[in-house]
């Protein structure tokens, strides 16, 4: 194949990789950057996405379409859901402290995963898309559904930001964020924010996990990768910075599906990992993130 | 136990100590403990190693069910030497680490008297070096070259499917013939994939082929595009062995790539064992072809034997389980779980086995055995063993997809297959 529509293919791919990473990210940077929570166990709350996917897909016969779109309702609803529980019943009770967290969101990771596992099984299963095109351009064919998530991610992500940014919620997210003791002052219900943002972080894992279940499949062990991605991704943006989180994925993706292709998957990994490691002793707060206070 | 009880309640209680003291007496002189253990009806102990957890565990919970039926066939047919047999299953998660504490568990708690029946070749290797420690023989259903390639040890027995390169060398002059000589090799990059790409490019240039490509994909990938345009235009034949949970999405993404105007597949049935070839994006198989360790969908011409063990293990006319037609089998690998256990009654046999200080006589009387043939005990085929390198040689099936079913159009000799032995395990101390 000659170079310029092997990089095409290669950024296509990247891209895709680029849109799930960044929802999925965004989710994880939301609950560090209000509640300071470090969430090990966000790349659960993906795979539970995708496995409520295949769930409720699974419910509907007929048109694919249709059991993707209940998915696509449903799935970050009871990922949300259970987000909420567990920050009732679990973080809510360390007061949020930075430490005990890690460790609860730990023991989070393992309860769901072997939930998954005892109840849906060791299986792969797939999900179908909800439309089957193949694009056929002159040197390749590709998925046009691929594209389509590249689509559904840029419209969320836009989403989330004008939420962030321009409505009352956001408003009281970001003041949470900046100080939560002057936010409880004023009068907004910083648990009851907290528990949101929990919920919401989730059900953004579990969206991209159905945008991208149809091009993988859903299994238990599926939410590992991603989650070290989202570490990476989340540490070189800075943590709490959606735009940092939102440019990290986009150059963390690309980076991963050129690399990737014209040398070798391990070298892009290693090279993420080379930049994580750089980000952490030359500007630990991540490239948009403000300095710790 | 009932019965003694009953009895009991009649003698007084001197008596009852008396004979006891005499019973205790006799069992300690020396030369009693091997009658007892002769007369001994109770259980012989398999451990069996199984994938019920992680990538194998479609292989695991079919290598499962045929073992319960193999086993409930012996059992009810009288056991080995009158004694039934106890399956003792531990999940090893598909996990070198994992299977060797499993190993230890089997040897330390529920003291076996074997281990058998591991697929994944890297949970073999990290196996294989505590069972020649803990010298306790070890009968896989693996495939990998591992053990035929001698650098296990002694204990590591593969009596029941044949190797991958046995294989590789048998279907290697069918492709040259039908479907091209430039091939493009897709492996996963691991033990198991090494093995495919080691000895098939030997075995095509034996035929005038040669290997354009070798493209290796670490075992955790879950997506496959990035590496399609490393296939080179003037392939023939991509050959395919990919195994684990994202296997649907490489033939997807294959077909999504190439759409009609693709060179010709050949793919290790390992890529879609358990996956029905009906499901949505496996259309693009049609036509390709498939090794097959033995038929998935019912052939019309198939033996007796073959559909008595089709019945015995609930396979459907699809190769799907007879409870459930989404359940589908993995019909090209289970069958060694079968003949293993039957070579192993067969063993246990020739060597009068009774107990654990038996299982040098028994691995002795397993690398005796040469010719095995077709029927109830060996439904896959005709099988040639090799005592020196420990490992079976059988036919291999080749299969094309026609209509979204797999129909054998060749079948390979044993001889086909057959190579130089490496290694010479019976010149190993126990």
């Amino acid at each position: 194949m000659a170079f310029g529509p092997y990089l095409l293919l290669a950024s296509l791919e990247g891209l895709v990789t680029a849109a799930v990473l960044a929802l999925m990210a965004l989710g994880l940077s939301l609950v560090f950057g209000v509640m300071r929570v470090v969430n090990v166990a966000h790349g659960e709350f993906y795979m539970l996405g995708a496995v409520i996917a295949w769930w409720s897909a699974s419910l509907i016969s007929g048109h694919p379409a249709l059991g993707f779109l209940l998915a696509l309702v449903v799935s970050p609803l009871i990922v949300a859901a259970i987000a909420l529980l567990s920050d009732r019943l679990v973080l809510r009770r360390l007061n949020y402290e930075p430490q005990a967290t890690i460790v609860a969101t730990i023991g989070l990771l393992y309860i769901i995963q072997q939930l998954a596992l005892t109840f849906y099984g060791p299986d792969a299963r797939p999900v179908q898309a909800p439309f089957d095109m193949r694009l056929a351009l002159p040197w390749f064919g590709y998925s046009a559904y691929k594209l389509a998530i590249i689509a559904a991610s840029i419209f969320l992500i836009i989403a989330t930001w004008i939420g962030l940014t321009r409505t009352k919620a956001g408003l009281v997210m970001r003041a949470t964020q900046s100080d939560p003791d002057t936010a409880q002052a004023f009068g907004i219900p910083v648990d009851r924010v907290y528990a949101v943002v929990f919920a919401l972080g989730a059900g953004m894992a579990a969206l991209a996990a159905v945008l991208i279940v149809p091009i993988q499949q859903a299994h238990y062990l599926m939410g590992q990768d991603p989650l070290l991605l989202s570490f990476v991704v989340v540490i070189i943006g800075g943590l709490g910075s959606l735009r940092g989180t939102v440019v990290a994925a986009l150059f963390i993706g690309l980076s991963d599906g050129i690399i990737s292709m014209f040398f070798s998957p391990t070298l892009a990994k290693m090279l993420a990992t080379l930049l994580v490691a750089l980000v952490l002793v030359f500007r630990p707060q991540g490239l948009f993130g403000t300095a710790a206070r | 136990m009932v019965d003694h009880r009953k009895a009991g309640g009649g003698i007084t209680r001197r008596i009852a100590l008396k004979t006891f003291g005499a019973a205790a007496g006799v069992a300690a002189a020396p030369g009693f403990v091997r009658y007892a253990q002769t007369q001994s009806s109770a259980p012989i102990k398999i451990g069996f190693q199984c994938h019920r957890t992680g990538i194998g565990a479609a292989y695991g919970r079919w290598y499962e069910r045929v073992t319960n039926a193999t086993v409930k066939l012996i059992n009810d047919a009288g056991g080995i030497n009158g004694r039934p047999i106890e399956i003792v299953t531990e999940d090893d998660g598909t996990d070198p680490k994992r299977g060797s504490e499993v190993i230890e568990k089997f040897a330390n708690q529920h003291k076996v008297d074997l281990i058998y029946g591991t697929l994944f070749s890297h949970v073999v290797v990290g196996s294989a070096p505590i069972v020649g420690e803990l010298k306790i023989p070890y009968y896989v259903v693996s495939e990998g070259y591992h053990v035929a390639s001698g650098k296990l040890n002694r204990y590591c027995i593969q009596p029941g499917i044949t190797d991958v390169k046995a294989q590789v060398r048998s279907v290697a002059p069918w492709i040259a013939q039908n479907l091209g000589k430039k091939v493009t090799l897709i492996f996963p990059d691991y033990a198991f994939g090494h093995d495919h790409r080691d000895f098939f490019e030997p075995a095509i240039r034996s035929q005038g082929g040669e290997v354009v490509a070798k493209i290796a994909i670490p075992p955790t990938e879950t997506s496959f595009t990035r590496y399609i345009p490393q296939i080179p235009r003037e392939t023939d034949v991509i050959y395919h062995v990919m195994v684990g949970p994202s296997v649907l999405t490489f033939v997807k993404e294959l077909g999504e790539f190439f759409g009609s105007s693709g060179p010709q597949l050949f793919g290790f049935i390992d890529s879609l064992e358990s996956v029905a070839l009906d499901s949505p994006g496996l259309e693009f198989l049609e036509g390709s072809h498939f090794w097959e360790g033995m038929p998935r969908y019912a052939q019309p011409d198939q033996p007796d034997y073959v559909t008595f063990y089709r019945e015995a293990v609930g396979l459907d006319e699809n190769g799907a389980s007879t409870d459930d037609s989404r359940d589908v089998s993995a019909a090209a690998h289970m069958f060694g779980c079968w003949e293993t256990l039957y070579v192993i009654k067969a063993a246990m046999e020739a060597s009068g086995y009774r107990g654990p200080e038996d299982r040098a006589k028994l691995i002795e009387a397993t690398e005796a055995m040469t010719d095995m043939e077709a029927g109830r005990e060996h439904p896959q085929g005709r099988k040639l063993f090799n005592g020196k390198i420990h490992q079976v040689f059988g036919e291999q099936y080749i299969s094309q997809v026609k209509s979204g079913k797999l129909e054998v159009v060749h079948r390979t000799s044993i001889e086909d297959g057959l190579y130089e032995p490496e290694g010479d395990y019976t010149a190993m101390p126990f």
